[in-house]
């Protein structure tokens, strides 16, 4: 590249001092930093532009085709709908970036939501409601995987799987809270389960994932039992989770905290940047971005709080609450995998393992903790799909919930290659997914067609990837 | 070109009127010395009583065929693979390297011969992998970022375009170039390269061979290995003979021709030099 240019300086140069360091480029200008990043697309590092275009397209093809597209009402609608399959997305980001799959993961959520259910059904009977070889079980698996998570030092872990152990032998009666707490520790036990598969005994993932896949849709067969589906609309709390909406003042404090709280950050670190002669971003780039996300969030905020009702004799407005359960892991996947050590090595190990061994990285480790995260994850979507169903059934989990989630994290533009992609993709590309979901049923079309368009997102997903890879590689 | 580089360094040869191998050297104390080491993979002598010093200041190039045991030599003494038996000496004192942290600790660094480096972190991140600051439980991007620039800077390496560049999109000897920084950063007293021109560019090498220098002239032990006699003759102060898991010579570049290496390399002998012949050795 530029070696010829500076072989004939580096010849003559002898020490120097450090602002004299290459042709480095501390700020940019904006002129600069648009044909910068104009040149980086062109050199195939699409990021999760493709997905936000094809977001835009969908919307305006819906709008045009249906007139019930663009309502409030029906965007809400969409929020809920697309929800849980976003937020099991969120899960399996981290277990693409090191360039595994978890096939279980749907399945996993479904027997966490069968557990929370059974948990509310019985009144926290939970030796009654499995029946003593069931029960022991998981009690044993709960151990387990304490012992496991404190064998590779990954004490969240330990601690999440040993609330599975208490809350089964406590037998706290039936609150939705105890019910959400358990479901999401038994999304841990069975990551931390599937991950020690992976990384300590070395079965490939994908064959620990598609047994476990196949033995947890057992698993929910047999805790579902023989009425086939389980409600859970009894609880106020849990059918809120998906259905219910923050009330107006609630959305603001919202947009106030997680709007301002963006810009804040945004504007904070970039002047952190400049002040410390940082690479940084120029300085009308980062206001542009921050004020858009403060506008947009403010008009959303906004919209949603307009009454959508369609009965005149009642009220429907506010944020719905999965918007901010979806934010705050949003938030907090974000800042565990871009200002952590531990989100540093997760990307080491998926971009080259050798190499994040030799700089002593614990690969076993991140391995590990990954299926966790994923199952916990997943989890929590799966509280959501239920309260949105309003039951857990057989199939909950199981099907397309996997599948779909793993689409929608590679529409968003996360490679299944490892190394490269980011939770908002995730979010992005559920958003995408949901939109062709709810839009075709709009439209009134059966599954048939909604299955064979996503397939065909899918691969357009696909194919921009590859083909961005390629100009890439020719690139470098 | 590195005739430049040369002048008064401690390659200016008060050891020369020694013959070879293992004299000590008055001058200039080793800072790492291996004595007697063995190590076995089953039934697989590896490397039989290997002798070698390094020393701070000058390039250690070790030379052998393939299989004389190079890479093995190197990764016993970055603790991948414990040794069988003999004693390791950093700063005149045993020290016991079991695993990778150990030699870090003393300040021991390996430059892979298949860079070691991750494609998708850009270069600060790459150079602080597994060792990353943290400020109240964040990683403090802005010290790591002025440090590695610092390094970059202090090496004379000018051809990165900035410190934010990812891996992937530099060329090979920028890489090499990257891998060798992120060696020095850590206070080093010692860094092994492993071939680190092998798969270069002419210009590239060019590059690579000066940083070699360069890190003598800091001051630390540079331990080379390489098959390219040029780049050895070029940058290399002393040279190790492996041949066939033993230390066939250790000699002063300026008293030995490429001919008298390539020989040692070959049969590990080279007229007084080398090990014993074989019949000899039978006795």
């Amino acid at each position: 590249m530029t070696d010829t240019s500076t072989k004939a300086n580096s010849a003559a140069v002898s020490a120097s001092a450090v602002a004299d360091f290459g042709i480095d480029t501390t700020s940019l200008s904006t002129r600069e930093a648009v044909g910068d990043y104009v040149s980086r697309l062109r050199g195939g590092q699409l990021g999760a532009l493709p997905a936000l275009l094809g977001l835009v397209v969908l919307i305006v093809v819906f709008t045009a085709l249906s007139g019930n597209f663009l309502t409030l009402n029906n965007i809400a609608n969409l929020f809920a709908q697309g929800a849980g399959q976003t937020i099991i997305a969120m899960g399996i980001v981290p277990v693409l970036l090191l360039g595994e799959i978890d096939l279980s993961a749907g399945t996993a959520s479904g027997v966490a939501a069968s557990v929370m259910a059974l948990h509310l059904k019985l009144h926290g009977n939970m030796l009654g409601a499995m029946g003593p070889g069931v029960f022991y079980g998981f009690v044993i698996g709960s151990l387990v995987a304490v012992a496991l998570c404190a064998l590779l030092r990954i004490w969240v872990g330990a601690a999440l799987s040993a609330v599975v152990t208490v809350i089964l032998l406590a037998g706290f009666p039936d609150n939705p809270w105890v019910e959400i707490i358990l479901a999401v520790c038994v999304g841990t036990v069975i990551g931390a389960l599937t991950g020690a598969l992976v990384s300590k005994i070395r079965i490939p993932a994908f064959v620990v994932t598609l047994a476990l896949f196949i033995g947890w849709y057992g698993l929910i067969l047999q805790l579902v039992g023989a009425d086939g589906t389980i409600p859970v609309g009894g609880s106020e709390t849990l059918f809120q989770v998906a259905n219910g909406n923050l009330d107006t003042t609630g959305s603001w404090v919202l947009f106030v905290l997680f709007g301002g709280g963006y810009a804040a950050v945004v504007l904070f670190r970039h002047f952190a940047r400049l002040r410390h002669g940082l690479v940084a971003q120029p300085t009308t780039l980062v206001a542009i971005k921050a004020g858009g996300v403060l506008v947009l969030g403010a008009l959303a905020t906004a919209l949603l709080n307009l009454n959508r009702s369609q009965n005149a004799g009642t009220v429907i407005q506010g944020v719905p609450y999965v918007v901010p359960i979806i934010l705050v892991l949003l938030v907090a996947g974000t800042f565990v995998l871009d200002r952590t050590s531990y989100g540093r090595h997760v990307y080491a190990v998926g971009g080259n393992r050798e190499a994040a061994r030799r700089a002593g990285v614990k690969v076993d480790k991140i391995r590990m903790s990954v299926f966790v995260i994923c199952s916990s994850v997943a989890a929590i979507g799966a509280i959501v799909y239920t309260s949105k169903i309003g039951a857990v059934d057989g199939n909950s989990g199981n099907g397309n919930t996997l599948l779909f989630a793993v689409g929608a994290a590679v529409i968003g533009g996360t490679s299944l290659f490892g190394g490269r992609g980011r939770l908002r993709d995730a979010v992005v590309g559920g958003l995408v997914l949901a939109t062709v979901q709810n839009g075709l049923g709009l439209l009134g079309y059966q599954s048939a067609t909604v299955n064979m368009v996503t397939c065909l997102v899918l691969l357009v997903a696909a194919a921009v990837d590859a083909l961005s890879r390629r100009r890439a590689a020719v690139a470098s | 070109m590195s005739v430049r580089l040369a002048v008064a360094g401690p390659r200016c040869p008060a050891t020369a009127g020694f013959p070879s191998t293992v004299e000590v050297d008055e001058v200039n104390e080793p800072i790492l010395e291996l004595r007697g080491v063995n190590k076995s993979f089953g039934p697989v002598h590896v490397l039989h009583d290997v002798d070698l010093a390094v020393r701070a200041g000058e390039v250690t190039a070790l030379v052998g065929d393939n299989g004389a045991g190079k890479s093995t030599l190197v990764k016993c003494i970055a603790g991948i693979h414990p040794i069988d038996s003999g004693e390791v000496l950093f700063g005149g004192e045993p020290v016991q390297i079991h695993n990778p942290r150990d030699a870090a600790a003393l300040g021991i660094e390996v430059v892979y011969q298949d860079l070691a480096l991750a494609d998708n972190l850009d270069i600060v991140q790459n150079m602080f992998l597994g060792r990353e600051r943290r400020r109240h439980g964040v990683l403090d991007e802005a010290s790591m970022e002025l440090d590695a620039r610092k390094t970059l800077a202090s090496l004379s390496v000018r051809t990165v375009k900035s410190v934010r560049t990812p891996v992937a999109s530099l060329s090979g000897g920028q890489r090499q170039t990257v891998a060798i920084a992120k060696a020095v950063l850590w206070d080093s007293k010692v860094v092994l390269l492993d071939e680190p021109t092998a798969a270069l560019g002419v210009a590239q090498t060019r590059q690579v061979l000066d940083l070699v220098r360069r890190l003598a002239e800091q001051g630390l032990g540079v331990v080379l290995i390489s098959h390219n006699m040029n780049d050895v003759f070029e940058v290399a102060d002393r040279i190790a003979t492996l041949y066939l898991g033993r230390l066939a010579a250790e000699v002063v570049t300026k008293e030995v021709t490429n001919s008298q290496i390539v020989e040692l390399i070959t049969t590990g002998r080279s007229g007084d030099l080398g090990l014993a012949r074989p019949e000899a050795a039978a006795v």
